[in-house]
């Protein structure tokens, strides 16, 4: 290996690669077998970038070189940029050494097109068939399928990989035909369709054959950009609660938009990353998955963004206050989930420990209640109460006054979850 | 108020416990380690670790809790924290004298702080089972020097074996001074004797030559694959708290 070629190449394709921020590597079930290299299932973080995101995976593209001209991207045809390929062995020598010193779940493979969708495809899923059939690897690998690639090779795809994913890349066909002309929403609806498909019936293969080899244990995610068009809230949520609705997505992905190009059809290159938003979309998007709302609770018509000061759990509670105050002691784990200021993670012990005594406001703090902003919509076992008959509005100011001097120093940090 | 002391381990606490019982003792306070006589009217009394007892109050706690519990007050003991084997007592205690299983009972105190300190151990066992960096070695086989904040050692055992089922590796614990290495077949506990230039978190005269070159690509993809434009310390920081950057080829 020359290492001084293979540092440049990752250099400029691990530059290329990262705007696509899916790092996940959990939620397959794969193995150790036959004492080979690796298993995947649990989805550790190796490190933090320092913009605080997750480093989990190896993610490269196979090469920057690409046919196509995508206004958002920094590979685009147009952009004159420096261009490097790897070779196939190069991409698993690279994955195999980090994997082994505990630098990686495992890799994330995408690459820019050349020559044609098919001849791109196959190079990825040549490199997975290697790692997994010549080195025993068993660790995480998830593959970007190139739209427009032959039903044969997202098959095949599917039995090397963990995960698959098309990037829709911009919430709307409208918005992808403004900034990305050759491409076309169809081509990455047919293999996200192909592969929900496929993915069903190896479930069922498995119930009936143990044996039956996995098909993409992990499933298949997307990604879409936002702030690069002009969507609302509103139209990127209800297209990722159709994308997990029907095609059994496992996770949608927001990217804030980071200017690195001019185009008059972009956000100018001084345009701020809109981070806030982005959190607060995956916080709409959680409430989604783990917390039972439905998407019409979170945005509709006459709301269709997301407040930027607060959460969309406390959005929603401070316009439902008809809804509140619920006795902690005594209302179900699903509305426990809706109040302000209790995760998943104190709900479930506040259910539990209710069976033993009723709990007051001292034990709801110890087990993680953040009560400056829960006291407003509960009662326990005190006599201590929020008495005022307080509109939403109010207890917004209140909240926000409380965590004010938080707020304005976090506002491009918190990038927490409740 | 009763000082009791023990050796640290384990069973030394189940055997306390039946001391405890045994004197029908109401208010206790337990210690490490050696028992010295200072203030004349203090009871006092030095656990001797026993066997038998020891397996009685941990069947009789087998009664009382669900084998997960009974985990949790293990992993909890394994986090070696002084002021803490009172909770421990108290959990034991609140354990046998109530008729249902209480390791749900959060408003207890002391399962709270139980469960707090299962925590901590859970949290550093995932952040060793991220940040353990092999190097390779000479011999073929992968070296990893860590220093954790707890005892968390034996928790990494089984995940580092199914994981690098094909190739040696030791990991050491270079505070406590004790490692944990895979020959192929199966892990032990090992220690090792340093000479001085050697220190443990640098064997370098051992390293194969690739190591270097892979820890610089290493450094050079960290690097690469960060956005500028979305920079943010203060969460960078909370993820990798500083005390481990020494082990991270990435952040030295
Ligand atoms: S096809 Fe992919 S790599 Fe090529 S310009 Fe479009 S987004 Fe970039």
């Amino acid at each position: 290996m020359n290492a001084d070629k293979v540092t440049e190449k990752l250099n400029i394709l691990a530059d290329a690669a990262k705007y696509d921020v899916s790092c996940a590597s959990s939620g397959s079930k794969r193995q150790n077998h036959n004492k080979g290299l690796g298993n995947a299932s649990n989805g550790i973080c190796h490190s933090y970038t320092e913009d605080g995101r997750c480093v989990s995976l190896l993610k490269i593209l196979l090469t920057n070189h690409c046919i196509f001209d995508c206004a958002y991207c920094v590979s685009r045809k147009s952009n004159d940029i420096k261009r490097a390929a790897f070779t196939v062995q190069e991409v698993v020598d690279l994955t195999i050494n980090f994997y082994r010193r505990n630098y990686i779940e495992g890799l994330f493979l995408s690459s820019g097109i050349f020559k044609n969708a098919d001849y791109t495809m196959e190079r990825l899923v040549l490199i997975a068939k290697k790692l997994r059939t010549e080195h025993n690897f068993n660790g995480y690998i998830h593959l970007k399928s190139i739209p427009g690639a032959s039903d044969e090779l997202m098959r095949e795809a599917g039995l090397y990989a963990d995960r698959l994913s098309v990037n829709l890349e911009m919430p709307t066909e409208e918005g992808l035909k403004l900034l990305a002309p050759d491409k076309n929403r169809q081509d990455m609806i047919d293999p996200m369709n192909f592969l929900k498909k496929e993915i069903i019936q190896n479930t069922e293969e498995k119930k009936l054959f143990k044996k039956a080899p996995m098909f993409a244990p992990a499933g298949q995610s997307t990604q879409v950009i936002i702030g690069a068009t002009q969507e609302d809230d509103q139209q990127i949520l209800y297209m990722a609660n159709h994308f997990y609705r029907n095609y059994n997505l496992k996770r949608v992905y927001y990217s804030g938009y980071v200017p690195v190009l001019s185009d008059s059809r972009l956000p100018a290159l001084n345009t701020t990353v809109p981070m806030v938003r982005e959190n607060r979309l995956y916080q709409a998007d959680w409430l989604m998955r783990f917390y039972g709302f439905k998407v019409n609770e979170i945005v509709d018509s006459r709301q269709p963004l997301l407040d930027l000061d607060i959460d969309p759990k406390l959005s929603w509670a401070i316009r439902n206050m008809q809804a509140f105050p619920i006795d902690i002691n005594k209302a179900d784990l699903q509305m426990i989930l809706r109040v302000p200021g209790i995760g998943v993670e104190s709900a479930n012990k506040i259910v539990k420990a209710r069976n033993f005594a009723k709990l007051g406001w001292d034990q709801l703090k110890k087990i993680g209640v953040a009560i400056n902003r829960a006291r407003y919509f509960i009662t326990c076992k005190s006599t201590d109460f929020e008495r005022r008959d307080l509109t939403g509005t109010k207890i917004k100011q209140f909240i926000l006054a409380e965590s004010h001097s938080k707020y304005l120093k976090n506002t491009q940090t918190q990038l927490s979850m409740f | 108020m009763t000082r009791l002391f023990y050796d640290g381990t384990f069973e030394g606490l189940l055997t306390t416990v039946f001391e405890i019982y045994e004197h029908r003792l109401a208010h206790t306070k337990l210690e490490k380690g050696e028992c010295y006589t200072s203030a004349m009217f203090e009871d006092k009394i030095k656990v001797i670790t026993d066997e038998t007892r020891a397996a009685r109050v941990l069947k009789g706690l087998q009664q009382k809790l669900s084998p997960d519990g009974i985990q949790r007050l293990y992993i909890a003991h394994m986090a070696e924290l002084d002021k803490e084997d009172d909770t421990l007592i108290g959990f034991i205690r609140y354990a046998f004298d109530s008729l249902m299983n209480i390791e749900e009972d959060f408003g207890n105190k002391y399962v709270l702080r139980v469960s707090e300190i299962v925590g901590f151990m859970r949290r550093e066992k995932h952040r060793m089972e991220a940040f353990v960096r092999f190097q390779k070695l000479k011999d073929g086989s992968f070296y990893a020097a860590i220093k954790p904040d707890f005892n968390v050692l034996p928790l990494l055992n089984r995940h580092f074996k199914s994981r690098y089922a094909d190739q040696k590796w030791i990991i050491y614990d270079i505070k406590r001074s004790y490692g944990l290495y895979y020959d192929l077949h199966d892990t032990q506990f090992i220690s090792m004797e340093f000479s001085s230039i050697n220190k443990p978190d640098k064997v370098i005269a051992a390293y194969t030559e690739d190591e270097g070159v892979y820890q610089n690509l290493w450094k050079n993809y960290f690097n690469s694959t960060n956005i500028p434009a979305r920079k943010n310390t203060k969460l960078h920081v909370r993820h990798i708290p500083k005390r481990y950057w020494k082990h991270l080829p990435e952040k030295i």
